[in-house]
């Protein structure tokens, strides 16, 4: 049955009723438009009501009734327009942020799926979010401007190196104190609240990530891949070794810096008031208020990607992509824009990275494998490179699948099958697969970016004049 | 804006371009005056677009120099000849095929308008304004192009006249002085050649335009240029108006009347 038909059964089933209460058509029809939104709703909300009272809230059979209606009324209002804002774009969107607020209070009563078993623990959702905000970072370099990074693990690591520098006991012989919380007698080291510490290890990051991009960017393709690949392992490199640069301890070596403050509003007066958590790391709800945080961080690197888009220059970046001796021809400056790229996706990367550090109050160089750079390249390809949407998908999807999704269905094959395969073992082996059948049968990703989209669906508009494609033409060249 | 040297909007003074043994372009010296229409000539594999790489930075020459509106020019990298006011089709379509053709000639202003990143996440008005204003810009230009209600269509579902139609509405969204035009009439059925041929008149006459053509039809050259340069095997052979160039035994011979008049 297709969406329509459900659509028009549904209608059918409203005016039936309708006329049932005394209320045909054209009478109803002669109603403002406001009254009958109005009604609309009031109904829509004592059915969701009685099925609540019915099924109770969070129940598999109420999940789906409230599924497919939410499938078959939200297409309808995505062009509604409030005085014309277009408020019926935001509908859906809002509706995935809001159900995703309100996971760790659900959680407990979701049911066990098929295979995948339990629905994620929120601190899974932690790490999902994060590593949404890594991929983000990198659809900027790869999505918008088409250059290929391998080495996208270094900012990550830049990000963690900075909490923690500026947040552990790492350099004991200093004592500063910029708005630390939970901090203990006798503290040493750099402590800087873990607010302030966000954007620096992001600005930090992103002038790495200028340093980096200014000899390599000048490479094409192959080249530049294969340069940020040895950037990637430089930096890692760099932690792994680090407890000795010329007699000083930067990153204290394989131990790595740990540990790491915890973010925290401390007991001022606003905080308080407010009820903000003093600090992170000892409230009760731990893993819901860094879930919550990190999906602040993850909308304000949604809401850039969204304005850079359609900004000066995000089509410089999508016509770099393209062409890009036509985007120079028409007054692109190439190395000072892909610099812009690079040291955007930079800071988002260091700044989830720094967050994952204060997380999982540490950084450790050997969280900063190669393997790294290319499960994040995997969630910009899995969901739609250049599209928001299709990359935080491809990055939750992975992220789940990585932190308990295979284990989950490891456990299940052995507990039908009889065998005892160890299915996270083959990890990359999986997404190795994953990605070759993406690219085989859906190569513009899961949700592919708009103009994917557009080219998929619209087709050609009328038929080229002659049957001349670029580089069809006879290479007359002087 | 009288240049330094001959007060030309185009010069090159003896520029060459090698590739490896290969001497494509071999001291060519070359003046485009202000507001003027010069053509390009000569036959396949003459260095004609090769010279025209050298115009736009696209190559460097292996060595003289080019100025441009008296500025030395040599050596800079593509985007500073754009900003100076050099805009330019190429032979093969070279359009951003997945972008509108809106945002085609959007790109097209890049030089000309100023949001920078931090401006463009906030949003501020003046960035607001700017958008607003180089849209409705870009919708001027598509029109005057011959590109009516194409807005929102995508580069590569054009048609190949309309293609054509829009790299110039893209060239010209540079604001360029001089706009050079690669076999624009190539492909163009005889009834398109000749509209375009009356466009290109009224680019001169609308938008103050100097414009250099490589072209080989030479009903084109004959009928819309101010001068003719003919080059062969990377030499200029000859240079002068349209007629003295259609008596020039030296251009007969390596081009007009070797049969290859309509290459």
């Amino acid at each position: 049955m297709s969406r329509r038909q459900i659509r028009d059964a549904i209608a059918q089933a409203w005016w039936q009723a309708l006329g049932a209460a005394g209320l045909p058509q054209q009478r109803w029809r002669s109603w403002p438009r406001w009254t009958r939104r109005g009604v609309k709703a009031v109904v829509a909300l004592a059915l969701g009501l009685v099925l609540v009272a019915l099924f109770g809230v969070w129940k598999a059979s109420a999940l789906a009734v409230a599924a497919v209606v939410v499938l078959v009324v939200v297409p309808s209002w995505s062009r509604l327009t409030v005085r014309g804002l277009p408020v019926g774009r935001w509908i859906a969107p809002l509706m995935v942020l809001g159900i995703a607020i309100a996971y760790p209070y659900y959680l407990g009563s979701l049911p066990q799926l098929p295979v995948f078993g339990p629905f994620p623990a929120v601190s899974t959702m932690v790490v999902a979010a994060i590593f949404s905000m890594m991929a983000l970072g990198l659809n900027f370099v790869v999505g918008y401007a088409g250059l290929l990074d391998l080495g996208y693990v270094a900012f990550y690591a830049m990000g963690a190196y900075m909490a923690g520098w500026f947040a552990s006991y790492q350099f004991s012989n200093r004592h500063v104190n910029l708005g630390a919380v939970g901090l203990d007698q006798g503290w040493a080291g750099l402590h800087f609240s873990i607010w302030l510490i966000l954007p620096m290890a992001g600005i930090a990051t992103a002038i790495v990530g200028v340093i980096i991009g200014l000899p390599t960017l000048r490479l094409r393709g192959d080249y530049l891949a294969i340069v940020t690949l040895g950037f990637g392992e430089i930096m890692p490199q760099i932690a792994r070794n680090g407890n000795d640069l010329f007699g000083f301890n930067l990153t204290n070596g394989t131990g790595g810096i740990t540990p790491i403050d915890g973010p925290g509003f401390g007991d001022g007066f606003v905080a308080r008031h407010l009820h903000l958590p003093a600090n992170y790391l000892l409230a009760a709800n731990f893993d819901a208020i860094f879930f919550w945080t990190a999906i602040v961080l993850v909308l304000i690197t949604v809401f850039c990607s969204w304005r850079l888009r359609d900004s000066r220059l995000g089509r410089a970046w999508v016509a770099i992509r393209e062409d890009e001796t036509a985007a120079a021809a028409m007054g692109v400056p190439l190395m000072r824009t892909k610099t812009w790229s690079y040291a955007t996706g930079a800071f988002f990367g260091g700044v989830a990275g720094a967050y994952f550090a204060t997380y999982n109050s540490g950084a450790f160089p050997d969280q900063f494998f190669f393997n790294i750079s290319v499960f994040i390249l995997c969630m910009v390809i899995l969901g739609g490179m250049g599209n928001i949407w299709g990359v935080i998908f491809g990055a939750c999807f992975l992220a789940y699948l990585n932190q308990e999704g295979l284990a989950n269905v490891g456990a299940w094959i052995n507990g039908h099958f009889d065998t005892n395969i160890e299915v996270p073992n083959y990890e990359y082996g999986i997404y190795g697969v994953i990605i070759v059948l993406v690219m085989l049968f859906r190569p513009e990703g899961l949700i592919p970016s708009r103009r994917r989209a557009a080219e998929l669906h619209e087709g050609v508009e009328d038929e080229p004049f002659y049957d001349v494609q670029q580089g069809g033409l006879p290479e007359a060249a002087g | 804006m009288s240049g330094v040297p001959g007060g030309a909007l185009l010069e090159t003074q003896a520029l060459r371009k090698e590739f490896g043994g290969l001497v494509a372009n071999h001291d060519v010296d070359f003046v485009v005056p202000y507001g003027a229409i010069v053509s390009l000539i000569g036959p396949n594999g003459a260095g004609k677009t090769t010279f025209f790489n050298q115009l736009t930075g696209v190559y460097k020459p292996t060595s003289g120099r080019v100025f441009f509106a008296g500025e030395d020019m040599t050596g800079k990298p593509p985007h500073a000849y754009t900003q100076r006011g050099i805009g330019r089709t190429f032979q093969n379509i070279r359009l951003f095929q997945n972008m509108t053709a809106l945002e085609n000639v959007l790109v097209g202003m890049h030089t000309r308008l100023q949001g920078n990143i931090f401006e463009a996440i906030l949003r501020t008005p003046r960035v607001r304004a700017e958008e607003r204003e180089a849209r409705e810009r870009a919708r001027e230009l598509l029109e005057f192009c011959g590109l009516v209600r194409k807005d929102e269509v995508i580069g590569r579902s054009l048609s190949y006249g309309d293609q054509r139609r829009l790299e110039v509405a893209r060239a010209l969204a540079t604001r360029p002085k001089l706009l050079l035009l690669d076999e624009p009439t190539a492909g163009m059925n005889p009834q398109e050649t000749a509209e375009f041929t009356t466009f290109v008149g009224r680019l001169r006459a609308e938008r103050e335009l100097a414009v250099l053509l490589i072209e080989h039809d030479m009903k084109v050259v004959m009928g819309i240029s101010d001068r003719v340069t003919v080059l062969d095997y990377g030499e200029k052979i000859a240079e002068g108006t349209p007629a003295e160039i259609q008596r020039d035994e030296r251009v007969i011979e390596a081009y007009l009347g070797s049969g290859a008049v309509h290459a």
